[in-house]
């Protein structure tokens, strides 16, 4: 036996032992596939009349699913090794780009600005793909505030939908009541929500990880259902409606405007489209977009910024450092909470309308698979994970039936083959070489 | 000898320092000193309370009983009564760990920009003044780099200073961790078994490191280590620990001499009863010669 199993490693498949197990293992696929298939393809109702079901067994289909499972697997146990390559992430495509996007980041984002920003102008443009790009910028920019709080700090926020939620209903109520627009009321929208995050912050300082998760999660919940039935103010399941549409430095989008008002396309003397509003919203989501992202960038090379990256990494060793790591929770929490109400101020004026029902936890979860599929703390893999995830759904309309599978067969696929994100590649806050470099030039 | 004793205040003062999990007493009635530009090992077998030692005095854990007293510019700073997090800043405490807590993730140069993060915080004025880029965080920030710079080229990390620290060789790691620890510019530095896994060379550079950083600073170093070659060769005053108890204090060869101290040894570790013996002969040996 040990000279066998020294002597012909490769042909490994031709020793007894390894081609009974072989078989076992295919005998052991072949009667999950009979039990799966029994029900699933094996028995079939059909209509007796009546109303009455009977149903047909279909042994024969049940046989050769499982001679097929017995067969593949044979095959695929017994497929040529060659090719395997060891479990590195050096040599897939999307690993050579990722890396290849943190080198040219800066082309990339030109070219991305210049797409988005020429979008509305391209022949093949239409209304519905101006509203899904709005859609996507949405999300991108919930992701990129989203990035702050799970990828650069590390904590895992199940309720990021609570801080949307509140920049939404803090916009709508100041309307509402108070009169504000949707410039007034931005700041504040964003404000409260910071606000919010850090009363959130203060009960999880504590806590890590699945707790930390569970925790959020409830947050989450708690802000939708104080929204559901507190109706005096939020209106409850009714929501808040009449929402004030965005205004272009005070020019208003509409066909006729009060008296002593001029309308967009009065004061620049062009026919009244309904496109323009939908246009200037997608310019307006566009510019939010890129501010969290420029702020966000920024933040990340601050000491603020390196500190939510050690918390992450090493909080036993922040503390040690004499880092306050309270403080620096808080932050993130804040500040990604901050962003947040400022997209929920955005989604507000460009609904027009809004109810507890636009903010339930599968807002929270697309955020976070945005943010986890894109590779945490990559910008660009957020946008490209948004794109991925808000606009596979819409196309897949026309087989709206599966969509859902494929939404999860998509996700099951990332995660085993890109475990860290489509485009995981860290760029560090700065550099010992560069600098030299640019010492050098200067 | 009566001169030096009036010159010499000790930097630290640990007094009855008892630590207690429940029933179990790591640390008991502990008392030492440790004194600038001194470099003073604790030693003792496995589980004898070193570590417990090192929590309490960097705040990781609040001691049952005892005064842990720290000079700082003429005051003296009682370190069981400040937040854990605070006492690397107001007591200059800084300590490394027995199993390396770098921030993996991040690359060298990061790891130590990230341990001046209080100076930074100050210079960015709470990030508005980083924010908008203004001069003076600017400069406290190349003032930073530069810090970081001197420590890397003096352990030879400047090489890697770009790589992620996890990504680095253990010995690196090892002496990554250490200078994130100089970096914060500490008046008390407590290295944890700095020694370990570290082939001959690496340790016997980290002598050179650990004496030339006594030599050049106004610091103490607290050093807990097996490794007797270590030791024995670098430290001006060892303790020693068994069951939380010291059973002796002294210079080194006082220490290698005490009976104690072998018979506290005697049936642990191999290597080290081995060593240990080993240095008492040479010692004997030589010093009848």
């Amino acid at each position: 036996m040990t000279a066998a199993s020294g002597v012909a490693v490769e042909k490994r498949a031709q020793t007894p032992l390894y081609q009974a197990a072989l078989f076992k293992d295919a005998i052991l696929a072949a009667l999950v596939a009979t039990l799966l298939a029994l029900p699933l393809v094996g028995m079939q109702t059909y209509d007796i009349g009546g109303g009455a079901l009977g149903i047909r067994t279909h042994l024969d289909r049940v046989v050769m699913i499982a001679a097929a499972v017995f067969v593949g697997r044979l095959v695929w146990r017994l497929r040529p090794r060659r090719h395997r390559r060891a479990k590195t992430s050096g040599d897939t495509v999307f690993s050579r780009l990722a890396a290849w996007s943190s080198r040219q980041t800066s082309l990339i984002a030109v070219a991305g600005i210049a797409f988005a920003v020429a979008l509305p102008f391209l022949p093949f443009s239409s209304r519905y793909l101006i509203d899904l790009g709005t859609t996507v910028l949405i999300y991108v920019m919930l992701g990129w505030g989203l990035n702050v709080v799970v990828g650069l700090a590390g904590l895992l926020d199940l309720g990021y939908v609570a801080f949307y939620a509140v920049g939404a209903y803090t916009f709508a109520l100041l309307a509402r009541d108070l009169g504000f627009t949707f410039w007034e009321s931005l700041p504040f929208s964003g404000l409260v929500a910071a606000g919010f995050g850090v009363i959130l912050g203060f009960p999880v300082l504590r806590l890590r990880g699945d707790y930390l998760a569970i925790v959020t999660l409830g947050f989450g919940e708690i802000i939708r259902i104080i929204l559901l039935n507190w109706s005096p103010v939020t209106g409850g399941p009714n929501g808040i409606s009449d929402i004030p549409r965005p205004s272009f430095f005070g020019l208003p989008f509409t066909r006729s405007a009060p008296e002593g008002v001029t309308t967009f396309q009065q004061f620049f003397g062009i026919e009244f489209s309904p496109n323009q509003r939908v246009v200037f919203t997608y310019f307006v989501i566009l510019a939010l977009a890129l501010v969290t992202n420029m702020f966000t960038l920024r933040l990340r090379r601050l000491p603020i910024g390196r500190a939510w990256e050690a918390l992450r990494e090493d909080e036993v060793a922040c503390r040690a450092l004499g880092i306050n790591p309270t403080n620096v929770k808080l932050s993130a929490f804040g500040i990604g909470a901050m962003l947040g109400g400022f997209a929920g101020c955005f989604f507000a004026t460009r609904q027009g309308f809004i109810s507890p029902e636009s903010f339930t936890f599968s807002e929270s979860a697309t955020i976070l698979a945005i943010v986890v599929l894109g590779g945490a703390g990559s910008q660009i893999g957020v946008v490209l994970a948004a794109i991925l995830l808000v606009s596979l759904p819409e196309l897949g309309r026309a087989f709206a039936e599966f969509r859902m599978l494929l939404f999860g067969a998509a996700m099951v696929a990332i995660m085993v083959w890109r475990p860290r994100g489509l485009l995981a590649h860290r760029e560090p806050s700065l550099r010992l070489a560069q600098r030299s470099r640019q010492g050098l030039l200067s | 000898m009566i001169s030096g004793s009036e010159i010499r205040r000790p930097l630290l003062t640990v007094e009855h320092l008892t630590m207690r999990f429940d029933g179990l007493v790591a640390v008991d009635d502990l008392s030492f000193a440790a004194y600038p530009r001194e470099i003073t090992a604790i030693i003792g077998p496995n589980g004898a309370g070193k570590t417990t030692v090192f929590n309490c005095l960097t705040g990781f854990y609040k001691p049952s009983t005892g005064r842990l007293a720290m000079q700082v510019d003429g005051k003296t700073l009682l370190l069981e009564r400040i937040d854990g997090f605070k006492i690397a800043r107001q007591a200059g405490v800084v300590r490394t760990f027995q199993n390396i807590r770098l921030f993996a993730g991040m690359t060298a140069l990061e790891n130590l920009i990230v341990a001046q993060h209080n100076l930074l915080m100050a210079a960015s004025l709470f990030s508005i003044a980083g924010f908008l880029g203004l001069p003076c965080y600017r400069s406290a920030e190349r003032a930073a780099v530069e810090r970081a710079r001197h420590w890397l080229d003096k352990l030879g990390l400047t090489e890697r200073a770009d790589w992620a620290a996890g990504t680095l060789p253990y010995g690196a790691q090892r002496r990554l961790e250490i200078a994130r620890a100089l970096c914060t510019e500490p008046t008390l530095l407590c290295l944890d078994e700095p020694a370990a896994g570290l082939n001959p060379r690496e340790s016997a550079e980290l002598n050179e490191l650990l004496l030339s950083v006594r030599a050049q600073q106004e610091i103490a170093i607290l050093l807990i280590e097996h490794d007797m070659s270590v030791v024995m060769r670098i430290s001006d005053h060892i303790i020693v620990l068994d069951y939380g108890r010291k059973i002796a204090d002294g210079p080194p060869a006082a220490v290698r001499a005490d009976p104690n101290v072998v018979r506290a040894y005697l049936g642990e570790d191999v290597t080290e009863r081995d060593t240990v013996l080993e240095t008492i002969a040479t010692d004997r040996g030589t010093g009848r010669a």
